[in-house]
Order: structure tokens, then sequence, then C-alpha cells
């Protein structure tokens, strides 16, 4: 204990002054070193001489990584022996398709769903006077972290045999009208849905918050001139208001696809995988501190990262070209 | 082709009312300008025409017709945006295709109209681009060529000009005047420019403070301003006013300086105050038996001279066909042409005679 007392202080001073002073040095005697080339070699080297440190932070903490996580992938439960595409074998097979399945659903649910109801929301509150309560509202949840969310909505899913006082707000609601309970996180397909609702109600602030401000940059005597041309409202958001808005649209959909493949704490706090509703990211925690299968856990990873890594790039490039216009 | 009649046209957000009941008989054909300072109401008034701002008071019929709550898309009307508000995702054809193609009509009767206008305007180069690739005035063509391509009852202009260099506007304003002309088809232009209003109104209308103040020809509202406003607004630079009391036929300044009135016109007014007005053209110069003027800014145009003039206590402006040698801080003898003067009442600001 004594050890760690003093331990910890040091090395808190070392890192706050040594870090930055380490990094000083270097960037002077590189600049130093610059000074020793010819104008032309020395202006193309300096880049790198200030490149030098970061680059060898991003070797270190990401590619060095991605590079031994791909090799676990090869190799058996230890990491001991080559292997070869077992593992990748076992992730596409078996129970595995299942949850490569409900990850499929995810993908394709969660982006849509949000997307459509922060479409319909940014469009109607663009129309009423009361806007900002409705944003704040729509934007609240936003606040809450996905954990706190699950063990909200875990009350709200609550079941309890037909016959019992209900305490979840759901099936009270049911009981209320003379419906028999259900078991919203049990019931297959419906347990599903019931989670992909909850990271819905988690992001619908974020994307109807970037939606609603590209909503507001489409120019209103475009959409007058619009109206005198002919078009009703619905003609008018979809000839005229989605067009000017696909970039953001673009970002929302990545951006929630992005959130679909990574999906973990929800699954993980409200059923924990069961019932049919694990997921990859849950099943690779699993793999990994459970059943202490490095091999099984690092091929997950790997499909993960190679799943996002296209959707992530079509946001990069995204970002770029708006950055452009 | 039809006309347009405003009869007691009010409109009011909440308690504040912004036009307080305007009456205009817009006939078909004829060429009609709004103007007036900025929040007048007239974009307001356009806009109540155009079907986008709801109507609170009497009644805005196009032809026959009361719109009063007729949606902006069955009034058959096309309007030209300050912004030209093209659409920026559809080409230029794209762009005049669209209320037709709403219109249901089929694709050989709109390439015919598309033909038509890109051929009046000279847009056939373009028809294949996008907003973004246009120059100002390209845009300017376009929104114009999809007013065109609908064959309008009524077309509707808000303050197209303005966002255009000089020169450029000029072309435009000249280019408008002659498809209008061409086609025959009612217009209503709003501008606070009224060099605009005067080139190309057959009839202008000119507003205050949600009022119409006088509603003229050009050449009437410059000739017979109904008040002190118009004959301000109307003519550049403005009108001299001098304040003063009739005495025989002149008025009197109360610095004592007497301006003429033309013959016969005091014995009806004598001893009663007026604002005598006379517009900058309308004086000569008079070395003798002028009044003294001393010149305090003298800018020459080369087809005219303006000069600002110090007329007793009267800050006076005047243009002359003549060359004006100056110096600044001298003399210049002036006499106001007695035939083209304007008298007011000092207090209401209306025309005396």
């Amino acid at each position: 204990m004594t050890d760690t007392l003093t331990f910890v202080p040091l090395m808190i001073v070392l890192g706050a002054i040594g870090v930055p002073a380490a990094v000083f040095a270097a960037l002077g005697a590189g600049e130093r070193a610059l000074t020793l080339f010819s104008g032309g070699a020395g202006r193309r080297a300096r880049p790198w001489v200030w490149l030098f440190l970061p680059l060898i932070l991003v070797i270190l903490i990401l590619i060095y990584p991605v590079i031994v996580t791909i090799f676990t992938s090869f190799q058996d439960a230890r990491a001991e022996n080559w292997i070869g595409w077992q593992n990748y074998a076992w992730a596409f097979s078996g129970q595995m398709l299942d949850i490569v399945g409900n990850n499929i659903l995810w993908l394709v649910a969660f982006p849509l769903i949000t997307l459509v109801l922060a479409l319909a929301s940014a469009t109607l509150f663009d129309k009423v006077r009361y806007e900002p309560l409705a944003m704040t509202i729509v934007i609240l949840p936003t606040a809450i972290s996905f954990t706190a969310g699950s063990v909200i909505w875990t009350q709200m899913y609550s079941f309890q045999p037909s016959g019992s006082p209900q305490i979840g707000t759901l099936n009270a609601i049911r009981a209320l009208f003379g419906a028999d309970p259900l078991p919203w996180l049990i019931q297959p397909v419906v347990n599903n849905f019931a989670l992909i609702f909850v990271a819905v109600w988690l992001q619908l602030g974020i994307a109807t918050l970037i939606l609603s401000s590209a909503i507001k940059n489409v120019g209103s005597e475009m959409l007058e001139a619009a109206r005198l041309d002919g078009a009703g409202e619905w003609l008018i958001f979809r000839a005229m208001i989605l067009p000017n808005i696909l970039p953001s649209v673009l970002v929302v959909l990545t951006t929630m696809i992005i959130a679909a493949l990574k999906v973990f704490d929800i699954v993980y706090v409200m059923t924990n995988g069961n019932f049919g509703t694990d997921v990859i990211a849950n099943r690779l925690y699993y793999e990994l501190f459970a059943a202490n299968n490095l091999g099984h856990a690092s091929a997950i990873a790997v499909i993960l990262l190679f799943t996002a890594l296209p959707v992530a790039l079509i946001n990069i490039f995204q970002f770029r070209s708006e950055a452009r216009s | 082709m039809t006309g347009v009649s405003i009869r007691k046209a009010e409109k009011s957000y909440g308690e504040i009312a912004v036009i307080h009941g305007v009456s205009v008989e817009i006939e078909e054909g004829e060429f009609v300008v709004l103007v007036g300072p900025s929040g007048c109401g007239k974009s307001t008034l356009l806009r109540m025409i155009a079907g986008l701002e709801e109507i609170s008071g009497g009644e805005i019929a196009i032809g026959e017709r009361v719109v009063n709550d007729v949606e902006a898309k069955h009034r058959d009307i096309a309007m030209v945006f300050q912004s030209y508000a093209l659409y920026p995702h559809m080409t230029v054809r794209d762009n005049m295709a669209f209320s037709l193609k709403l219109k249901g009509m089929d694709k050989a009767e709109r390439e015919t109209r598309i033909g038509r206008a890109a051929d009046i305007l000279g847009l056939e180069p373009l028809l294949g681009r996008y907003p973004r690739q246009l120059s100002g005035g390209q845009r300017q063509r376009v929104a114009m060529g999809r007013a065109i391509v609908r064959d309008p009852q009524v077309f509707l202009f808000d303050e197209p000009l303005s966002n255009l260099d000089a020169k450029l506007r000029v072309e435009m304003r000249s280019e408008i005047k002659q498809l209008q002309h061409r086609l025959k088809t009612t217009t209503i232009y709003v501008t606070h420019d009224q060099v605009e209003a005067m080139t190309m109104a057959d009839k202008i209308v000119v507003m205050r403070a949600g009022r119409v103040e006088q509603c003229d020809t050009p050449l009437g509202l410059y000739d017979n301003p109904a008040n002190t406003f118009v004959a301000a607004f109307i003519g550049s630079p403005s009108m001299n006013f001098v304040e003063g009391k009739v005495e025989g036929d002149a008025v009197v300044a109360e610095d004592g300086i007497r301006l003429p009135l033309p013959a016969g016109q005091g014995a009806a007014l004598a001893g009663q105050r007026v604002t005598y007005g006379f517009r900058p053209e309308h004086m000569e110069l008079a070395p003798k038996g002028g009044i003294p003027c001393e010149i305090e800014l003298i800018e020459p145009t080369g087809s005219e001279t303006m000069v600002s003039l110090r007329m007793g206590q009267a800050a006076v402006a005047g243009v002359f066909r003549e060359r004006i040698a100056g110096p600044e801080g001298s003399t210049l003898g002036i006499r106001p042409d007695a035939a083209r003067i304007h008298l007011f009442d000092p207090r209401t600001g209306q025309r005396l005679a």
C-alpha cells in the first residue's frame, strides 16, 4: 500500500512534467538537426520531424494492437498454436449465425427506424411554434448513458405472469386495457425490437438535431417557389427538402450503422444475450472474459473492424467533400 | 390573362398591423410597380397576392375570382424571387420543367415550352447545367424562364435585380420590360429603387408604412406628386423643399428669400403658409436677379453638373446642363422655374395646387 501511495503521485508528476519536456526536447533536437540540411531538404523533412512522435503513438496504441489481434485470430484459445481459418469458420457457423443474424437485424432496423423518426420529427418540428420544447424532449435521452437508459427500459419492459401486479409501465398499460402481459425481453423477435427501440430512444435526439439544422438551411424562398409551382407538402419534402439534406442523411445513416455494429451495453445490461438476443460485441466480451478464448474473440473483433471500416470511410469522405464545398 | 383587384387588403401579425386597407386596381396586361422604402409593406402585399401570406382583411381577386382562400398553387401565378430560389439539385431544364410536370403535361409539350422560353432568354446553352454553375445574371434569367414556361395569369417579381451589379441591373431592367411587352402578361413588380420603378412601370404604386401614398403613371407621379413624401421619393436627386408664406407673386421664406410663383396663383393663397417644392433639375442659372446661393459642393457627371447649394438657411440641390466652374464657397445666382414648382400644406404635407 505504501508503495502505491508514493508511486502513483510520482508517476503523475513525471507524466505531467516529463512528457511535455521530452516532447519539447525531441522537437528541439529535430529542429536543430534540420538546420544542418540545406533549404529544400530541410523543408521536406520538417513535417516528419513534427509528425514523428504522434506517428509513434498511433502505431503503438492503434496499429500494433490491430496487427496482434489479426495474428491472434488465426491462433487457438490460448494464443499458442496456429490453427488457420478455424476461428473464422466458427464465427460463421452454428449459434454464431443467429448472433450475426441479430446484428444484421440491428444493422437494418436501427438506422432505418431512427432515420425515419428523426426525419419526421425534424420536419414536423420545423412547422410548429413550440419547436424548442419539442426538440428538448427528444434530445433529453441523449444525455443518459446507454447503461442507465438500459436500466430504465428494463423497468419499463418488466414482466410478471398474468394475474400478478405489473410493475413494468408497458405491461401495466396493457393490463389497463385488459390485455395479457407481454414478456418483452423474453419472447423472440419482440425482444430484439424491444432492445433496438431503446437504442432508437437514446439516439433519436442527436439524429433529429443534425437533420433539423440541415432542414433549416434549405432556402425558404426555394420552398415557396416550389409551392407556387404547384407542389404539395409531401412533394416539397420528397423533391425539395430531401435531396438538399442528403449529405446530412448520409451522416446520420452511417453513424447509426456503426453504432448498430458495435452495440453492446444495451444487450449486455438488459438480456446479456439470452433469449436469442445476442449480438457480436456481447459475444466478443463473453469469449474474451468468460470463455477465455482469445482466438474466437480476436476473430470476432477483426470481423467487426472490417465491417465497420467501409462505413466509417464513407463518413470521412462525406465530411471531406462537405468541407470542400 | 387577367387583371388583379386589391380591395381594402389588410395584413396583421397578431396585434401589429402592417398593411392598412390597401386598394389597387391592376388592369389586364399592365406592368405595375410597387415601390417604397424598406418596411413599407410592398413585399408583404406581393406575397399576399402570391398566396404566401394570409390576407387578414379585405379581398384580393385575380380576374373575377376572389383568391383569399385559394392556395398559392391554385392561383396560377408565377413569382421571381430576390434570391432567385432556383432548385439547386436540378438542372436548368428540370428547374423549368418542374411545374409543367406537376401539371401533368406530356414530355413533347414540356420540351416545346422550355425551348421557347430558353430561346427568348438565351438559355439554350445552359439547359444542362446546375444553378451553382451559373453566374448571377444567368440565374436571374433561369428564374424568369421558370416563370415564363408556366404561362401564368400574373407574374410577380420581388426585387429581382437587387443582387446584380449596376451594369447588369440596367440591362436586365430593359430586358424584363421588353419581355413583358412581348408576353403582355399582367405583372406586379416590387422594388425600393425609384429609378427601376420610373423606367419600367406602366403604373406605380408608392407605398409607405402599409398605406398607398399615390398610384399613377411614372410621369404623373413626377409631375403631380400628391404629397411631400411622393414628391421626395420620386426623382433623383430629391425635390427641394422650403417653407414660407405666400406674399404677392412669391413665397417668402423666413430668411427673407423670395421664391417665384406662377402668375395668378399667389392671389388664391395670399397670406397662407406653404411648403414650396422645386426639383433640382427645374431651376436655371440667373447671374443677374437670381437668388444668390453659396456653392457647397460641385459634382460634375459630364452630361450635367450636380451642385449642393445653401440658399439662406435651406440646403438645396441643383442639376444644371451648364458646366459650373465654382469655386466651392463662391456665390451662384439661381431661379426656380415658376411654372414647374409644387405647393404643399406644411402641416399635412398634402398638395395644395
